[in-house]
């Protein structure tokens, strides 16, 4: 008999009941709750006078609509009276069920993905869901997780599981190591680059090889972040040491004997040497460049080293119109240089990219330097309150605001605008993010994914440069 | 859910085809964070004379008092009777929300649109298909009788009129047993309550630090 893929352990091990019209019940182990899209499912609770099933596995927090400036009027001072509803609602409801929620005055809050693993309340062989799509994030740790709907998380609060189709599965290698200076940002904007938007659509993604097994917790965190981004809801890497390293010690994290009996059971949650998966892809790691997107969907990216695509290169017509509509809502012009791309706003943020490992790596390109004065904004918005502690203890902050950046709050910030950091019609950014779509950032605006020490480059600059290049000419305390 | 079984309902006729989704809950009420409450702004466009804002007292607002549901004969209806393809447009669920919020436990049409029927049933309404003709002799029958009722039995998938009329209906096995037991989708699965709790002390002791 075949290997199985560690996709297929974790769907195994998860298995209540398989249902005769090819479905199947699976349990949850940890759901994540955040403000936008939880507040139907705890009303539909209520109406059908439901209680949830295990109150321990669930755990909130308020994300997406928090202000990332001045908070000392709390709720209150939420200006958008929305966005202000939606944040109370979740206080009540997790008071009313007795659900852990970290609020917005409390230090752990944070965007919803940045704390499941901070606090250990993600771990490897769970499932874990959200209901929201960058949940796959949670797969680097060896976990099945998934972004679900509303209805679903008023299903997982009710019932523990979730009715779910087994996708197929994918393995993305990443041959070799990366260069100097290159990301985990850089590797999934290439993969997604290579196989496009659709390219994992009805797949589960196992992301592997040297490089992906080099990359730190938040490395491979960011990679599995964006795989919803290439059509996949979920991507995950094997556990290794790395990832019980990371786990170790952590709030939520198992203890004393459970850790040793969790330790052991880990070790089997990686691929079978002789597995079968329905699609490979292969990268050679060497290759990949640091990468920025120029167009209006995340497929849409090149290397900094390259020029803009022309549409009257295109292989058919639908891409030429692709091109074409893309380069006009960019306000970019048919083989300029990528490196000309002027930008106005610079946004170091997300669940793609705010962890202290991105904060660093920021940091380190903007030291003792000033950001472009033709830059209108540059905004560093940490994942969560801790991750704004430590980045504190370390000076990181003092070093941006130095550079003339701004040193905000945490949460889900510019990533979607939903608060008030939003861009301007027509005004280019450098977003650490993970959705380039239009108007994502704003109406009009125009977003250009990148990893945090090319978006840090490009704000001192002013425009976009080749981060290793910067490095060398300006190496002044960069570490 | 709440169970459906039999319904003795008054009749309110909505003479209308194609009524669409933001028809039946315009798009300014979608904001909200509930599932409840919408029955006041259902048909809103119709229904009032000024433009509808969420949050706001319906109480003061102008009313199109030739609105068949401003009609003190309709009051208290309990089946909406319409024109065919009701509820095309988005799949939203705030449309059943609004239909059941105000009151209503069924909708009868000659047809419906997909998604709109399908969360009719999630949502503890019945929708019925009929006829062109049957519809017909209901909406006759209503407007010129007044406090005109259906008999409706789910259990025989039979429409009975005041006369003694009888309408047969089809309606899906699954569909009709979560009906039945006010089942929505979470009922379905906690049908299987016993397989969860086994998985979980099988679990429990393979993955201790998971509980
Ligand atoms: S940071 Fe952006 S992508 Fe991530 S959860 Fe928030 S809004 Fe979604």
């Amino acid at each position: 008999m075949a290997g199985k893929t560690l996709y297929d352990k974790l769907w195994n091990s998860h298995l209540v009941k398989e249902r005769s019209d090819g479905s199947a019940l699976i349990y949850i182990d940890r759901q994540l709750l955040h403000e936008v899209t939880s507040p139907q499912a705890f009303e539909g609770l209520r109406i059908a006078g439901r209680k949830p099933w295990r109150l321990d596995t669930n755990l909130a927090t308020p994300d997406h609509n928090v202000p990332t400036t001045d908070r000392s009027e709390g709720i209150e001072g939420i200006v958008d009276p929305v966005s202000r509803i939606q944040v109370q609602t979740l206080d009540d409801n997790c008071d009313e069920f007795g659900i852990t929620e970290f609020k917005m005055a409390d230090e752990r809050q944070g965007i919803v993905h940045v704390i499941g693993p901070e606090q250990g309340a993600t771990l490897p062989g769970m499932t874990v869901v959200c209901g929201d799509s960058h949940t796959s994030t949670h797969g680097a740790f060896g976990a099945l997780a998934h972004g679900i709907g509303t209805s679903e998380v008023e299903h997982v609060l009710a019932t523990q599981t979730l009715v779910q189709k087994k996708m197929k599965n994918m393995l993305v290698r990443v041959n070799g190591s990366v260069g100097p200076g290159i990301t985990g940002k850089d590797i999934v904007l290439a993969i997604i680059g290579k196989i496009g938007t659709a390219g994992g659509t009805g797949y589960a993604i196992e992301f592997g090889g040297e490089a992906i097994q080099e990359l730190s917790m938040e490395g491979r965190m960011t990679v599995c972040n964006m795989a919803i981004e290439a059509g996949a809801r979920i991507g995950v890497i094997a556990v290794d040491q790395t990832t019980i390293d990371y786990v170790e010690g952590r709030p939520y994290a198992p203890k004393g004997e459970n850790w040793d009996l969790a330790v052991a059971a880990w070790q089997d949650l990686k691929s079978d040497d002789d597995a079968v998966f329905d699609n490979i892809v292969e990268l050679t790691a060497a290759d990949i460049e640091p990468q920025v997107t120029w167009g209006t969907s995340p497929e849409m990216v090149l290397p900094i080293s390259d020029n803009v695509p022309n549409p009257e290169n295109a292989d058919n017509a639908t891409q030429k119109e692709g091109i074409s509509r893309a380069l006009a809502y960019m306000g970019l012009k048919a083989d300029m240089p990528i490196k000309d791309i002027k930008l106005d706003r610079v946004f170091i943020g997300s669940c793609t990219n705010s962890r202290i490992e991105d904060l660093r790596a920021a940091a380190a390109v903007a030291k003792g330097h000033k950001v472009a004065a033709t830059l209108k904004q540059a905004l560093i918005v940490p994942g969560s309150g801790l991750v704004k502690a430590q980045a504190e203890k370390e000076g990181l902050d003092k070093i941006f605001i130095e550079a003339g950046m701004e040193w905000r709050e945490p949460g889900c910030s510019m990533c979607l605008a939903m608060n008030a950091d939003k861009l301007g019609q027509g005004e280019h950014c450098a977003s650490t993010s993970n959705r380039n779509f239009e108007g994502r950032q704003g109406f009009g605006g125009r977003t250009h994914l990148v990893s945090p020490a090319m978006a840090a480059a490009a704000a001192i600059a002013g425009h976009f440069v080749d981060v290793r290049s910067f490095v060398d000419t300006a190496s002044e305390g960069v570490a | 859910m709440k169970q459906f079984n039999e319904l003795n309902g008054k009749v309110a006729p909505l003479d209308r085809a194609n009524v669409d989704t933001d028809m039946i809950i315009p798009k300014q009420f979608l904001k909200s964070i509930k599932r409840t409450g919408f029955g006041k702004n259902l048909f809103d466009e119709l229904r009032y004379l000024d433009e509808g804002q969420p949050d706001q007292d319906c109480s003061e607002r102008p009313l199109n008092e030739t609105f068949v549901l401003n009609q003190p004969r309709y009051a208290g209806s309990s089946i909406l009777i319409a024109r065919e393809n009701f509820g095309c447009g988005s799949s939203r669920e705030h449309a059943p929300w609004a239909l059941d919020d105000y009151g209503f436990r069924c909708v009868i049409a000659p047809s419906f649109a997909d998604i709109f029927f399908n969360n009719c049933f999630k949502n503890g309404l019945l929708p019925i298909v009929l006829t062109e003709d049957q519809v017909a002799s209901v909406f006759e029958q209503v407007e010129s009788n007044e406090d005109y009722t259906l008999k409706i039995s789910l259990e025989n998938q039979t429409v009975t009129t005041p006369v003694g009329e009888i309408f047969t209906f089809e309606v899906d096995d699954f569909r009709k047993h979560c009906l039945l037991n006010g089942l929505d989708d979470i009922g379905v699965t906690l049908e299987d309550e016993e397989a969860i709790r086994v998985y979980e002390r099988k679990r429990e002791t393979e993955a201790p630090w998971l509980f």
